[in-house]
């Protein structure tokens, strides 16, 4: 690694010295010093703009006086550079205290209802650099409040100071120029363009860098005041972006979660999902006791220790397996493999309760687990290039990192699909345009070197040969692969072997040595070999009798795609589900047993890096269980040991395991599938989920609902003719199961293809037609 | 003056060096002495008393007595409280609990955005201090001379919303109910309604 080699400059600010790099802004640098100069509209991820006026110093050069106090946020540090702050200039402290009573002509006095009150640096500076009393006698600027720039996010324009710095959020960092400042002079106001709301997916950041209560969240508007909140830092669960956050809880429940400062991961910012999904574990009515299915087939409320008596006889008598969700965490993932392995004796566990396949696993072995592509190397990289993945909708921090490199050095992004997308517009991403089902011949032709960055999402796995094809295209070029899946859980369950033909730390199956190395940790005598059946393969394990019961944890059955086997199949054996709500799998659950949400626990996920996102209990007198407990307790009853109490101890132990070192599973290459013929009527489906769509999440938050991007199908203008069809007209896509009919968009999409949301309002596909990506379906105009 | 300083230490001090004074004893006061004393008491007798046989008598506090909180109301009925929690925020004892809630033209408590959804004061932990008077930005919560705060669980000195708000009075109407036509929050808050207009009735 080679050190960047930095001029330092050394100027003297309130006769202090302090050294920096070239190009440090004055303020950052009377920071080093802990001298804290009043701001509104700077911001260190902003480009600066001298909009509020409110950083004025006084700044001498080799002995040249500015005639004038000079904005110290657009200054940066020259050699011979003397400042003198409020702290030790007269005029300084004069010019602030001015600028803080212009600020404060036109703002109401209405803190007590705004919900700013008391976390508000306006509120602050003015206790600090504002004098006790206005000279203004006139009638304060009104405007009419508040007014809805989104479903989420009101603007109250009276209170706004100006400092632009949610324009230039939206306009730099997440490239959604919704918002505007219009007018001139004391009418200059935050404005929306006609017909087009604020809908962006990272909207919520603006409320939370305004720095008086000019953008509230319509969520939290009059919840609370700061002196009741209980602050956590926590970890999102939406996705594995893995966000700092810090959540906000008032008498047990949360009220608000903001994003949290993590340079490395997501800066300061997080998405809307992140900012505002949290009401799922309140909305729904959540399972509290435990259950039973009596002789009558009816479920009924059990104590834990019959629940758990019933739940171990079930799981002795037959043959079991475990199916456990990508929302896990990595200590609850841990539990699940260990539990499968040591209590049931099998390798018949798979985390990935969506599309997957064989190739996939094996990919994850060879190439995922244990690796360690970062944010970082997005930032170093010469060129990105996205297979199966749509960043803004399905990791949306990693599309702000992939944006501000883009915005930085024009970053050259190439992205394989067969839709181009929002995401993929703004960030000018050369789109290599395929059917669905084809990718894997046109990854084979891309050019990439060493400082490149492969970035695969799960989607990836849903045509065969394409992820063989991205391994050996890294082989060939040496460009790094990053799999980033849309779970928040999925990296950390594969770490902890919560899958078929993989140990703990990355061990495989079928190594002798390193199920020896597990068994040793374990306490028992030997661990099964064979690799352990995939999700579909379990399913069909269940109707063929070869598996009589199913561990279910966290799993939606209409997110796979076959979801009526995968009904049925719960239906026939015996199902132990361990769930926050009651879901499908409840209303086929032999014993049910209630979890915490992650709300109410500790733990940790493993972000796409592989890096560990720590959270403690942010409603801390829950009594709810964690999956990790309540599978130690089945174990105990079950006769086996898991010893995994509590959070702490897992930590410890995956601690104690670590990586493997050996050798690992190599991958077999496997061939595209040939692209099936089609009639004039026929297409090729193609669908990713959105970041805000009917996901099991985000219930409960209608203002964030409102947001969504609109229901539409996309064709081509090709197909678009051929059926007559204009933007706006109903088209109906079919398969044998079922059909959806959605207004149409004629956009960039392959001829043979046809988009839809997977799991929008109106268009579920796994639901509705039982496929998602690559299969024939019937499209007509309706 | 300095060497004066130097302290001195044990040894030095003798008990003849310490001065004393000779304190004049006032000679024994004899029997009419002592009745002196018992004339305060006796006088006493022959006063009008200033105990009153409470609870049947209750004699008016001082006008200024911190008693019981009340949450007043503006002339038309509308609430003065905007659920601000400044009261709750001044409170030394963490006796006041406030929760705040959007106003919508179908359910109006108060003028203005905001409105006090819960409102409680916990009579176990209040020391009427007064800090919450003075906090109030609206003189929504002023104290009553009620000094009667006794009973008989933990839970009934919780006081709530209904407990605490004033009483309808004449030309008030009971919200929730629109604001005065033509007048806005800052009217209200500068005494330009002076009751409600029919027009506020049934909706």
């Amino acid at each position: 690694m080679t050190t960047e080699v930095v001029d330092m400059i050394t100027v003297v600010i309130d006769g202090f010295e302090v050294t920096v790099p070239k190009g440090t802004l004055v303020i950052r640098a009377a920071e080093q010093l802990g001298i804290q100069i009043p701001r509104f509209c700077d911001h260190p991820l902003l480009d600066p703009v001298g909009a509020c006026r409110q950083c004025l110093v006084d700044i001498e050069i080799n002995g040249r006086a500015f005639p004038k106090p000079q904005a110290s946020c657009t200054i940066p540090v020259e050699t011979g550079m003397i400042v003198k702050t409020q702290l030790t200039s007269t005029v300084a402290e004069k010019a602030q205290r001015g600028v803080m009573e212009l600020l404060l002509v036109n703002h109401p006095l209405d803190c007590p209802v705004c919900d700013k009150g008391g976390e508000c640096p306006l509120q602050n500076q003015a206790m600090s650099t504002g004098q006790g009393s206005t000279r203004f006698e006139g009638v304060k600027r009104v405007f009419e409040k508040p007014i809805n720039i989104s479903s989420q996010v009101l603007l109250d324009r009276e209170r706004c100071v100006l400092c632009a710095r949610c324009t230039r959020f939206s306009e730099q960092i997440a490239s959604d120029p919704f918002i505007t400042l219009n007018e001139r002079g004391a009418l200059q106001q935050v404005g929306i363009y006609e017909n087009k709301p604020f809908e962006s997916y990272f909207s919520g950041n603006t409320v939370q860098i305004c720095p008086v209560g000019a953008l509230t969240g319509a969520a939290y508007r009059f919840r609370a005041r700061p002196f009741d909140l209980v602050s956590t830092p926590s970890a999102c669960e939406h996705c594995a972006s893995g966000c700092d956050m810090r959540t906000d809880v008032r008498r047990g429940k949360t009220l608000r979660r903001l994003a949290g400062d993590d340079a490395s991961v997501n800066e300061e910012w997080n998405c809307d999902k992140g900012r505002w999904a949290f009401k799922y574990v309140t909305a729904v009515d959540r399972l509290k006791t435990p259950m039973v299915r009596n002789a009558s087939g009816v479920l009924e409320e059990a104590s834990w220790p019959e629940a758990l008596a019933v739940a171990a006889a079930g799981l002795k008598a037959a043959k079991s397996a475990v199916l456990v969700g990508g929302r896990a965490t990595y200590e609850d993932a841990y539990g699940y493999s260990k539990f499968a392995r040591v209590a049931l004796a099998t390798n018949d566990i798979d985390f990935r309760s969506r599309i997957s396949s064989d190739e996939e696993r094996e990919f994850l072995a060879a190439r995922v687990v244990g690796s360690s592509t970062t944010y970082r190397d997005i930032d170093k990289a010469d060129q990105v290039l996205l297979v199966g993945f749509e960043p803004e909708e399905e990791s949306p921090i990693v599309f702000l990192r992939i944006n501000k490199q883009f915005r930085k050095r024009a970053l050259k992004v190439v992205s394989i699909g067969s839709k181009e997308s929002i995401g993929v517009e703004k960030l000018k991403a050369e789109f290599v345009k395929v059917a669905p089902g084809q990718e894997a011949s046109a990854i084979a032709a891309q050019s990439l070197t060493s400082k490149s960055v492969i970035l695969v999402g799960e989607r990836a796995a849903e045509s065969t040969g394409v992820l063989s094809a991205v391994a050996a295209l890294a082989d060939a070029t040496g460009a790094k692969i990053a799999w980033i899946p849309r779970r928040a859980g999925e990296r950390g369950a594969l770490e902890a072997g919560a899958i078929g033909n993989l140990l703990p730390g990355g061990r495989p199956v079928t190594d002798a040595a390193a199920r020896v190395d597990i068994a040793a940790f374990w306490n028992t005598d030997s661990l099964p070999s064979e690799i352990g059946r995939n999700t579909s393969q379990i399913i069909e394990a269940v109707h063929s009798g070869k598996i009589g019961a199913l561990v279910v944890g966290g799993v939606d059955p209409l997110d796979g795609d076959n979801s009526s086997a995968t009904l049925a199949a719960l239906d026939k054996a015996f199902v132990v589900s361990l769930e926050i709500a009651p879901s499908a799998v409840t209303e086929r659950a032999d014993v049910v047993l209630p979890v915490a949400a992650v709300t109410e626990k500790s733990g940790s996920f493993l972000n796409w890096e592989g890096r560990p996102r720590a959270f403690d209990a942010a409603v801390s007198d829950s009594l709810n269980r964690s999956d990790l407990r309540i599978l130690s307790m089945i174990a105990e009853e079950m006769g086996s040991s898991l010893n995994l109490g509590t959070v702490t101890a897992a930590i410890k132990e995956i601690a104690s395991i670590g990586k493997w070192d050996g050798a690992r599973v190599s991958l077999n290459k496997v061939n595209a599938s040939s692209q099936p013929a089609l009639t004039a009527e026929q297409a090729l489906i193609t669908s990713w989920r959105r970041l805000l769509d009917l996901g099991t999440l985000q219930q409960g938050e209608e203002n964030l609902a409102g947001t969504a991007r609109r229901t539409v199908a996309v064709i081509s203008p090709k197909r678009a003719q051929a059926l007559g069809v204009v933007d706006g007209d109903q088209l109906k896509i079919s398969t044998t199961q079922g059909s959806v009919t959605l207004s149409a968009l004629v956009e960039n999409i392959h001829d043979d293809a046809v988009w839809a949301p997977r799991n929008s309002r109106g268009s579920q596909l796994l639901v509705n037609l039982g496929v998602a990506h690559g299969a024939v379906v019937t499209v007509v105009k309706a | 003056m300095s060497e004066n300083l130097e302290p001195l230490k044990p040894k030095d001090l003798g008990i003849n060096d310490v001065e004393f004074y000779e304190v004049e004893q006032t000679p024994p006061v004899g029997f009419f002495g002592s009745l002196k004393g018992f004339w305060v008491t006796f006088s006493t007798m022959f006063k009008k008393p200033l105990t009153v046989e409470y609870p049947e008598v209750k004699a008016p506090t001082a006008e200024r007595f911190h008693g019981r909180h009340q949450l007043n109301r503006h002339p038309d009925g509308l609430e003065k409280c905007i659920g601000c929690e400044l009261c709750a925020w001044a409170c030394p004892a963490d006796a006041i609990y406030v929760e705040g809630e959007t106003n919508t033209e179908e359910n109006r408590m108060s003028p203005g955005e905001r409105y006090g959804k819960v409102y409680q004061i916990n009579y176990l932990r209040c020391v009427f201090c007064g800090l919450c008077i003075e906090a109030c930005p609206t003189r929504a919560l002023t104290m009553t001379n009620e000094y009667e705060l006794a009973d008989d669980t933990r839970a009934k000195l919780i006081f709530e919303k209904q407990d605490l708000l004033a009483p309808l009075r004449q030309g008030m109407l009971m919200p929730p109910h629109p604001m005065y036509p033509d007048m806005n929050d800052t009217n209200y808050y500068n005494g330009d309604v002076k009751q409600s207009h029919p027009s506020q009735e049934g909706k």
